[in-house]
């Protein structure tokens, strides 16, 4: 598989959060601002490029019957790894992700691709297919939190500037993150009938 | 002591409510809600892991990586006591309480990767909770989780009876926006302040 047509599914027709429907609770909870959306996208999308990398090349060794709680234990060790890096580099960043990035841990994306890809192809293609499914996840975080930040703030990048001045604050509250999701997945389902 | 449990219950179920307001639990939250029975054995499962994990994680916790200094590797160690955890309770219903666990038994799997199991045990340290706090916290946040879910299926099941939409909206994004106007509808909850 090309790395053009892995990056394509990755990021639209076959995209974590907007067709699978998948890690859902990150994208929620995190995308109230344009910083927030990135930093959470990313540091999703280097914990699952680490994960698949290694669970691939021990995929041979793990026996099959604990492989669950093997594939575990490797991503709790990297996303820990990228929690204290965040702290150290990014304190506010990490401040206001708080939980979430610990979060990661049970994040249905990256569990997923290790069992349904990583677990099962060699360590290249398994490191594309983390980077594509990883783009795809920040992706959607951006886009959602574009919406968010424009119509709940009315700034763009977290204030740097601002559109307009009486904004509607019910779409940064929790009931604007199910209502863009809800429509930007309707908007997916729609073009992606269109492309067939 | 009483007051702090009745303000961390009330807190727990409808100001911060698992769901509605603080994300946690979403994918089971979209994936067992088409039906109310299975929405109440979801929560009821929920409910159970969470306040089980609440304790056994604070022991953990005070009892095992504090005193040796290894704070830094409570998400690993939660994960797992998680896991095993869930195992443990499906094997012992299985023996046990078989038909507890032909209510329940299917849901138990998923719980592993619940977000709300594993952010309860994170936030019962964060907030500074005493053991017993921790365990009303875990349990009363489960009734939380189980009251969204329960609200949300029945609202489902209707929506799937009669909703006319566009298309594109059927399935997935005309329950979010029902949920949507759920969280609204719980946002009332917010300015509410007890003591």
């Amino acid at each position: 598989m090309s790395f053009g047509k892995s990056l394509k599914e990755g990021l639209f027709t076959d995209n974590p959060t907007l067709v699978q429907l998948i890690g859902l609770c990150p994208t929620l909870a995190t995308t109230t601002s344009i910083t927030n959306g990135i930093g959470m996208g990313l540091s999703a999308t280097a914990v699952l490029i680490c994960s698949n990398v290694v669970i691939s090349l021990l995929r041979k060794i793990i026996p099959n019957k604990v492989r669950i709680a093997a594939y575990i234990t490797v991503i709790a060790g990297f996303v820990t790894m990228v929690d204290l890096l965040l702290q150290a580099f990014i304190p506010s960043l990490s401040a206001s992700l708080g939980t979430f990035i610990p979060l990661i841990v049970v994040n249905c994306i990256i569990l997923g691709r290790a069992e349904a890809f990583a677990s099962k192809n060699s360590v290249g293609k398994s490191a594309v297919d983390g980077i594509c499914m990883g783009l795809g996840f920040t992706f959607a975080l951006v886009l959602m939190s574009i919406v968010r930040e424009l119509l709940g703030a009315g700034t763009i990048g977290g204030g740097a500037i601002t559109v307009f001045s009486q904004p509607a604050t019910i779409m940064i509250l929790p009931a604007g993150a199910f209502l863009t999701l809800g429509c930007i997945i309707a908007v997916m389902q729609k073009l992606l009938k269109k492309g067939e | 002591m009483l007051t702090s449990i009745l303000s961390i219950s009330l807190g727990a179920i409808l100001i911060n409510n698992f769901i509605m307001s603080q994300f946690l639990g979403c994918c089971p939250f979209f994936g067992v809600s088409k039906k109310i029975d299975t929405a109440v054995g979801m929560g009821m499962a929920v409910t159970f892991v969470m306040g089980l994990a609440s304790a056994v994680t604070w022991l953990i916790n005070t009892f095992v990586l504090m005193p040796l200094g290894l704070g830094f590797m409570q998400t690993v160690a939660f994960i797992l006591v998680i896991a095993t955890l869930v195992q443990f309770v499906e094997m012992f219903m299985m023996k046990s309480l078989p038909s507890l666990y032909q209510a329940l038994g299917v849901f138990l799997p998923l719980i592993t990767t619940n977000c709300a199991v594993l952010g309860v045990s994170l936030q019962n340290i964060q907030n500074g909770y005493n053991f017993i706090e921790s365990i009303v916290y875990g349990i009363t946040g489960g009734l939380g989780f189980t009251l969204a879910i329960v609200l949300f299926a029945s609202i489902r099941e209707r929506l799937d009876a009669s909703a006319e939409c566009p298309k594109c909206f059927e399935g997935v994004p005309l329950a979010l926006i029902s949920a949507s106007l759920m969280a609204m509808a719980f946002l009332g909850f917010s300015g509410m302040k007890i003591w």
